[in-house]
Order: structure tokens, then sequence, then C-alpha cells
């Protein structure tokens, strides 16, 4: 318990205001020191009771009880998180680290846990219905200007019709929203204190399996996300029936766009700095995010010979990014790279390919042809891996799983039962519109003769797989590498001599966002078809591996660059 | 498709709705329906910037899959459109009229009416105003529905006339009668408004017409076809020329209302009608116009094979021939077309198919050729050669005085 000597008359007499403040009981002097929260239950119990402001109103006007939007993104968090567990990932997960680390981002961004810097209050704005009192804050922030400071997105139309229906309720109105720091929180600078946002639940989700070192990706993450495994767009459906959103709350918890890989990581980043977390525990090479796991995951998915598998590792060793340093996050350190886990694995296995098949649009066809004339001749013995075959495969299948893909994203339903309205007035438009909503999809659904689609597909790891058991030969895993390599000096290398970079030159990524700049037309479609499988397996543009690729081939190949500008600054002399 | 890894409820929707598109142009309307099942959300965001918005979008759609999807029908039909006149207040009256207009393409006339009706009673604030030409729409129609039934019953009284069957005849006649006031009332506003209005001009001049108000009607049809507010249209020239005709007016009056007919469509089928008024008159210049009116029309491929056409041309040119006088007439209209003129009617190919198909089209062509062409071109000389051989009288007529007038032919091409 606080212990100190009064500042004005030195004795430890202290009591505790309604305020939450404590008091010197002899003096009656007060301090700013707030009594910390110890609430155990913070995560299971989702009535939150441990935020210090005082005496919570409970069912003041029948319409809910009052929350703050850090409860509702704690038990987004919680939602996410058990939803994790239930895929697999460790209970620690959800109840030590997940939690530890939304305990310090409140206390670090002032929300609890923490003195209220003096001066901020909240103040207690109304809910969902106009209140009586004159407002006597000076400036009240428009309506306008706080929609549009939300990150999230919202058509303009719609933010202009409520806020003219907000301007024609009588003047003494508050801007509003089902929480009681809605606005306050779309209000505040987000630079300084890292405010919260949907997209980054994911963040802390993948921080706390990065801290893990669960065999989860971000970019599997991401999909399961999409695919309805872990709850984020209409997450708010979970919210307690108390808990009542509205106004402003939409913009911060309603989602209207799948997440963005680029955005959740970088956001992941800035969170472990502001967290002050120490370095991450060790990615070493028995670890799933290893580049030499990941790419034994990849090559299976790709399709491609398992012996590959052996030139990834060598590629990895001898560019040092197999190195527990170089793959260990430590947060803060703006001098190196952040490693995106799988996006290097994708990048590593091109470059093999790059290696081997050159990838130039003739080479690797004229390997291909030569092992298929070896396959002809020889029954006996494995099999020669065939690029030809192994690109028709692929490609049927990527083309199949694309289109049901790009039906999928055409067929996405964004909304949900649970309804969404700005303010009371627009309650029974809007659940009328829901009722006809709803109307219309059965009347049309009979219409549309197959079933309705079935409960969202199991959650997988892999989205191509291939069986060795089938007898069409579609299945290259066992395949051999002995048509392109050949011995040297007892080392296996490949029969290719060339090799072609991506770019001469890597750009500044701070300044134009990428390493290289990819455009399909610049580049052989062997390379753009092999891009375009890892874009598809990792949900990403082709142009993030493709950057990826450039940084591992610069490396690679450093010396001989170097000593190549070495040579073109000397000739310029 | 799109290789977007990035998604958000719009360009979901946009994608949806080129799926949609899609499945419609390609006549697979349980796929359309399907993904217009997912598009349908699109009505609980607020899309008032777009040109089109959503609920425009999903009435129109789904009403195209609801005319065509094997499993529907009238009932699912009305029920969803229903729902569509509750999306947009600034749409219902479109909404019901192109209702109304499916009912009527179905059969359901009552239940038309009935929709009529009902939207017709519909008042909403400002909307009433702004949507003023929908409503007269509205009324117009109902009022053709009116005109319908008032015909219904004119028709079972003209039955009953032979039977003379007294009392059931005053009921009939009354509600004829009240018919009729309550179409006249409605068609006569529709037709103020400048527009294309055939359907309701000529119910309402029919109306007219039968009660003797033969003044309004006239009026009624001038306004139509001479109000230079109105876009022009050849049938209002022809209504006013049939009302004219059966009110038994001068060939003068007659003539000016084809005029401009023939000003707007040179190839309409009434030109033979006003070619035959022209030659017969005693002035130089209607003359020299139906001159004009006839090879004008013969201009178009579909009169190609027009008997009468051919031999109204024939006759009045064989009459300049004749009378020697006005050969510049003729001179002047072959002038421009003697450059495809030829091809287009006299080739040999076209002698040979005449003859074989319709004789007397064959001579009245020849007729023409002959003059303009002189005796040595290839469908005179075909025609007229199996004229003969076939010992076929006239044929021979028209030899003898295609030779006689051959010098006009010299004059005429020169």
């Amino acid at each position: 318990d606080f212990n100190e000597r009064c500042a004005q008359c030195s004795e430890v007499n202290w009591g505790l205001t309604d305020g939450g403040r404590y008091y010197c009981k002899s003096c009656h002097n007060v301090t700013e020191r707030t009594r910390e929260v110890v609430n155990t239950d913070f995560i299971t119990n989702s009535r939150i009771q441990t935020i210090s402001k005082g005496s919570r109103k409970q069912e003041k006007t029948g319409i809910g009880c009052e929350w703050y939007v850090c409860e509702g993104f704690q038990l987004v968090l919680k939602k996410q998180a058990e939803a994790l567990e239930a895929l697999g990932v460790c209970p620690q997960m959800k109840d030590e680290v997940l939690y530890s680390f939304w305990r310090c981002y409140l206390q670090k961004s002032k929300q609890a846990y923490c003195n209220r810097p003096a001066g901020e209050t909240v103040k207690a704005l109304s809910v969902c219905e106009s209140s009586t009192d004159v407002d006597s804050e000076p400036e009240r922030p428009s309506l306008l200007h706080l929609l549009s400071l939300s990150e999230s997105e919202g058509d303009l139309q719609t933010d202009c019709s409520f806020a003219s229906s907000m301007s024609k309720l009588s003047e003494s109105t508050s801007v509003y929203s089902g929480s009681v720091d809605g606005s306050l929180y779309l209000m505040k600078n987000q630079k300084e204190k890292l405010r919260m946002t949907m997209p980054m639940t994911l963040s802390f989700c993948y921080m706390a399996l990065l801290w893990l070192r669960e065999p989860i990706t971000l970019s599997e993450l991401l999909r399961f996300v999409v695919e309805g495994h872990i709850p984020y767009l209409n997450v708010f459906q979970h919210f307690p029936e108390k808990m009542k959103l509205c106004g402003l709350d939409l913009k911060i918890f309603c989602v209207e766009s799948w997440p963005v890989y680029e955005e959740v990581h970088n956001k992941m980043l800035e969170l472990a700095a502001f967290l002050d977390l120490p370095r991450f525990p060790d990615i070493t090479d028995s670890c799933f995010l290893h580049p030499d796991m990941l790419c034994i995951k990849y090559l299976m998915e790709a399709n491609l010979p398992d012996e590959l598998h052996n030139w990834t590792c060598r590629v990895v060793k001898k560019i040092g990014i197999g190195e527990v340093d170089f793959l260990t996050l430590v947060p803060g350190n703006k001098s190196t790279r952040k490693v995106k886990y799988d996006i290097l694995a994708a990048a590593v296995i091109v470059v093999v390919l790059k290696l081997l098949f050159l990838l130039d649009d003739r080479y690797e066809w004229l390997l291909s042809d030569f092992a298929e004339e070896r396959n002809k001749n020889n029954e006996e013995g494995g099999l020669y891996f065939e690029f030809k075959k192994w690109y028709e495969v692929v490609k049927h299948s990527l083309d199949v799983e694309q289109k049901k893909l790009d039906e999928e994203r055409a067929k996405y339903l964004w909304r949900c039962e649970k309804p969404l309205f700005y303010s009371v007035k627009n309650k029974s438009k809007v659940l009328k519109r829901r009722q006809m909503v709803v109307n219309l999809q059965n009347q049309f659904g009979k219409l549309s003769g197959s079933v309705r689609r079935a409960e969202k597909p199991n959650p997988s790891s892999f989205q191509l797989s291939w069986s060795e058991e089938n007898t069409d030969g579609s299945c290259f895993h066992g395949h051999s590498l002995k048509g392109i390599l050949q011995e040297k000096c007892g080392l296996l290398t490949a029969m290719n001599p060339d090799y072609w970079l991506g770019t001469v030159k890597l750009c500044n990524e701070k300044l134009c966002g990428h390493l290289a700049h990819y455009r399909e037309v610049d580049f052989p479609q062997s390379y753009h078809f092999v891009l375009s499988l890892f874009s598809f397996l990792l949900r990403i543009q082709p142009s993030y591996i493709h950057d990826e690729v450039c940084m591992i081939e610069h490396k690679l190949f450093n010396k001989k660059l170097y000593k190549k500008l070495k040579y073109n600054t000397v000739l310029r002399k | 498709s799109s290789h977007e890894h990035k998604l958000n409820f719009k360009k979901s929707k946009e994608a949806c709705l080129s799926y949609i598109q899609d499945a419609m142009l390609q006549k697979q309307w349980k796929r359309a329906a399907e993904f217009l099942t997912f598009y349908v959300e699109s009505l609980e965001k607020d899309y008032s910037r777009e040109p089109i918005g959503p609920s425009e979008m999903i009435w129109r759609i789904g009403t195209e899959i609801l005319c065509h999807h094997p499993h529907s029908n009238m009932k699912e039909f009305n029920c969803f459109i229903e729902q569509m006149k509750t999306l947009g207040v600034k749409r219902y009256l479109k909404v019901c009229l192109e209702h109304v207009f499916h009912l009527l393409c179905n059969g359901q006339i009552d239940e038309a009416y009935q929709n009529l009706s009902l939207a017709e009673s519909w008042r909403f604030g400002e909307q009433t105003a702004i949507q003023d030409k929908e409503m007269k729409l509205i009324q117009a129609y109902r009022a053709l529905l009116d005109y319908y039934s008032w015909s219904k019953q004119k028709n079972i009284l003209s039955e009953h006339g032979k039977c003379l069957d007294g009392f059931a005849d005053l009921s009939v006649e009354q509600e004829m009668h009240s018919y009729f006031r309550k179409a006249a009332v409605n068609l006569k506003e529709i037709i103020k408004i400048p527009g294309v209005w055939d359907l309701f001009v000529k119910c309402y001049v029919d109306l007219l017409e039968f009660y003797g108000d033969h003044n309004e009607a006239c009026q009624v049809l001038n306004e139509y076809a001479y109000n230079s507010k109105f876009p022009a249209n050849p049938n209002a020239h022809v209504y006013l020329y049939q009302f004219l005709k059966r009110q038994g007016e001068s060939k003068k009056s007659l003539i000016s209302a084809l005029k401009i007919l023939h000003d707007i469509v040179p190839s309409h089928e009434l030109m033979i009608d006003f070619n035959t008024m022209l030659q017969k008159s005693k002035k130089r210049k209607k003359r020299r116009l139906g001159l004009e009116v006839i090879f004008a029309a013969l201009d178009y491929a579909g009169w190609k094979e027009n008997v009468k056409a051919w031999s109204c041309l024939a006759r009045q040119v064989k009459q300049i021939v004749i009378s020697e006088k006005h050969l510049d007439w003729i001179k002047q209209e072959w002038n421009s077309r003697k450059d495809w003129w030829p091809a287009f009617h006299f080739s040999r190919y076209l002698a040979k198919r005449n003859w074989q198909e319709n004789k007397s089209l064959s001579y009245e062509k020849a007729l023409v050729a002959g003059i303009l062409l002189g005796k040595d071109c290839k469908y005179f000389k075909y025609v007229s050669h199996q004229g003969c051989k076939a010992q076929v009288k006239k044929f021979r007529m028209l030899k003898k005085f295609v030779n006689r007038h051959n010098p006009v032919y010299l004059r005429i091409s020169g």
C-alpha cells in the first residue's frame, strides 16, 4: 500500500477519495496518486471493474451500461485469442502473453493502470440520446472532423448525413457514441499514443504468436481472419447486450476491409517498440518460423521436389539469414530490416528456382525437354523433375483456386444480423433495411438452384495439397533434380551457369516503400508465374516477394556486385 | 479477376455486380440470382453519391431475373416489386409504372388497373410535385384501360343492337359513358405535354369521333402533328391524314397533311396515295411534287418490288412523255439517280428475276427503264423481248411506245 510521507504534514495516514486518489487524513492534502488496480480476472470477466475512474453507473437509462472503447477492444482480443486457442495455439497465449501485452499497452497509453494526467477528463458524453445539460465545453469538436479522423472506412455521404441529422437535434446534444469515450478516442493525437484500431488487434495477436514462436505465420493468420476462423469482421456481435454500440463506435469497431499484411506488420513493430519490449525469444533453426522449416512447408505446397530443400538451406546458410540474431525481433532497433518470415522463405525458394532453372522463359523449358526425354526412356529409377509438367499441373490448380478465391471475394458478406445504427433516430430505418435484405436473400436464394454455401470450410494450413498416392503423376515431391545438377570438385552444383538479378540496385525502402519495382511485363513469364504462385499462397502482392528476392540476391552476390561497382567507379575516373 | 489481395466493401460489391452482369448476359439466371443474394446487403450502406445506387440496381436486376428465371412466377414478381416500391420514394411511381407494364404484358389487366388506381392516389409531400410527369403517365395508362373498357361496352352494345334488348343496353350504355368520361379527362391531359403519345392520341380521337366532337378531334390531331414543341413524329401526320380522309375533307387538306410526311419519311407507304392525289391535280406544282414523291419512294430498297409504286411512276412518266411537256422534270429527277438506279433497279439479273416472278412488275419497270435509259438498255431489252416472245399484247405495245419515244431518252440523259 501507499507508505510515503505526506508532503505537507509528513504523516503516513492515507485514505482514498471518491475519485480514487490518496489523501492525507491528518491534513487533508489530496495527492495525484491513484490506487493501483490489481484485479486479476481482467480478461475473464467481461464487466471490467478496474478502470480507475470512479464508480460505474449501471443501467442508468435502461439503455445500457457505460463502457469504454478499450474495454471493447479487450473483448475483441479475448475472442480472437479464444479462436486461436481453438486452432491449436497454446493457452498461454491468451492468459499470459496477450494479456500482459494488453495491460502494458493500457498502461503506456494511459487508458488504465496509471495516473490519469491532470486536465484530461473524459466528459461523460451522452449515451445515444440528447442530454438537456447545457454544453459547457467551449470548443465542441465538429462532428465531421471527428468522423474524418477515424481511420476506418466509411462513405462520406453516410458521415455527412449522420452529421446533418445530428445537427438537426437540439443544440445541447453532444457528439455521441454508445461508449463513454468514443468521441474523445477519435480526437486523440494518434502519433503520441498509438491509438488502438481493429487492425491493431491482429498486430497484438501476431505479436503474441511471435513471442511464443507459434507455428502460424502472419499471412496464415490473416488468411484465417478472412476465412472467418478468427473474429474480426463484425466481432462486435459478441459484445454483451449491455454494451450498446452506436454513433462513433461504428467508426472504431466496424471493419469494412480485409486486413492488410503490411499494415498489420508495421503496427506490430510500432507496438513492440511502444511497449518497450525486450528482445523476443530466439528464432532458432528448430522453430517453425525459421526459413529452413518454412521452406519445407512451402516446397510441399508448391509441389516442388523435396530435394530442393538442400538448396534452400544452402542459400539460407550462405547469406546468414538463418542466424538467430538476424531472425529474432529486437523491438525499437531501427537499423535492422525487420524479417517477414513467410515472405522470406518464399523468396528463398524463388531464388533457388532461379539458380537452378534460370527462369528466363527459355532455359527452364530446355532442361525440361531433356528431363522428359530421359523419363520416357528410363522407366526404372525415379522420375526426373520436368519443369513443364510441373508448370502445367500447378498452373491448372492455381487457376482453379484463384477463380474460387475471386468468386469468394465477390460473395463476401460484410454485414451480420446485429444491426448497426448511428443513432436511435435511424434505428428503425436500419432494422427495416435489414429485414428487406434478409427477405431478398431468401427470395433469390431459392432461385439460386444450388444449396447455399455450407459452413465455412475447416481451417487448413495447406491451401494446395498433392498426394504421392495419385497415380496420375501430379505430385512432384519425390522427383529428382539429377537432370539439372552436376558434380564439381565433390560438390553438387547447378548445370545452369547464369543468373539474372531482379534489380541492379536496391531502392531505399524508406523513401519509396519498396526495394525494387516489379512490373509483370518487365520480367520473364516463368518468373511471374512463380511469384504469382507464392503471391496466392501468402495472399500478398507479387511485388513484396520480388523485394525479398532482390534483397536475397544482393546478399548472395554481394561480392560480385561490390567488385563490379568498384570496377565501374574506377573506370569512370 | 483481380489478384489484388486487398479488399473492401465497395470493391467486393463491384466484383459481385460484374459477376451478376456476366451471368445475365449469358442467361445463367440461377447464377445471377445466387450472386444477387450476396449483393443485396449493399442496401445497408449509403451510396447516395453514386448516380445509380444499389436500390435501383437491385430493382432492375431483380426484375430481369424474375422475368426470365424458369422457377419464377407472377406471385414472386409482385412480392418483389412491392418491396422495391418501398425502397426509394424518388422512384416510387416509376416502379409502379413498370410493374403495371409487366402485369399488362402478362395479361393481368385487372391487377394492372388496381395498381394504377393505387398509384394515382399516392401522395408524398414535395415528391408528388417532383414526380408529376410519372403521375400523368399513370393517369394516362389508367385512362387507356378505361378506354378499353369503354370499347368493350361499345362492342357489346353493337352486338345487342341486333337483339334489341332494351334494359340491359341501358346499363351497358351508362357504363360506357362513364368509362368515356374517365378516359377522356386524363388522355386529354397527357397529350398536352410534348411527347410521343400515339396510342393515347388514337384512343382519344376514337372517343371524340364516336361522340361527334370532330372539332376537338381535329384540333388535337393538328396540335399533335404541327406543334413544334412535340418531337417530329410521322405517325402524327398519318393519324391526321386518316382522320381528314374519314371526314371527307378536301384533297387540298389531305395533300397538305401528307406533305410533311413525305419530308420526314419519304419511304412511307402512304406515298402511293400521295402521288396518286398529286398526279391528278390541276396545279402544275402539285404534279411536279408528285413526281418527286414517287421517285423518292423508289429510292428505298423496300419498294423495289412494289408494283403499285412502279405503276404510279410509269403512269406519270408516260403521261409526261406523251404530252411532251415538262420533260425537264424527269431530267431533274433522273439527274441524281442516273448513276445508281440502273444497277439498283434495272440490272439484267433483276430483269430476269422480275420477269420470272412478277410479270406486272416487270412491265411497269420496263416502261420506266425504256424511257429513262432508252430502248437499248438491258432491262428493257430483256423484258420486252421476253414479253413479245410470250406474245403478250401489252409488251408489244410497250415496245412500240418506247421505240417511238426513244429520242426522249436522249434528251433526258444529255
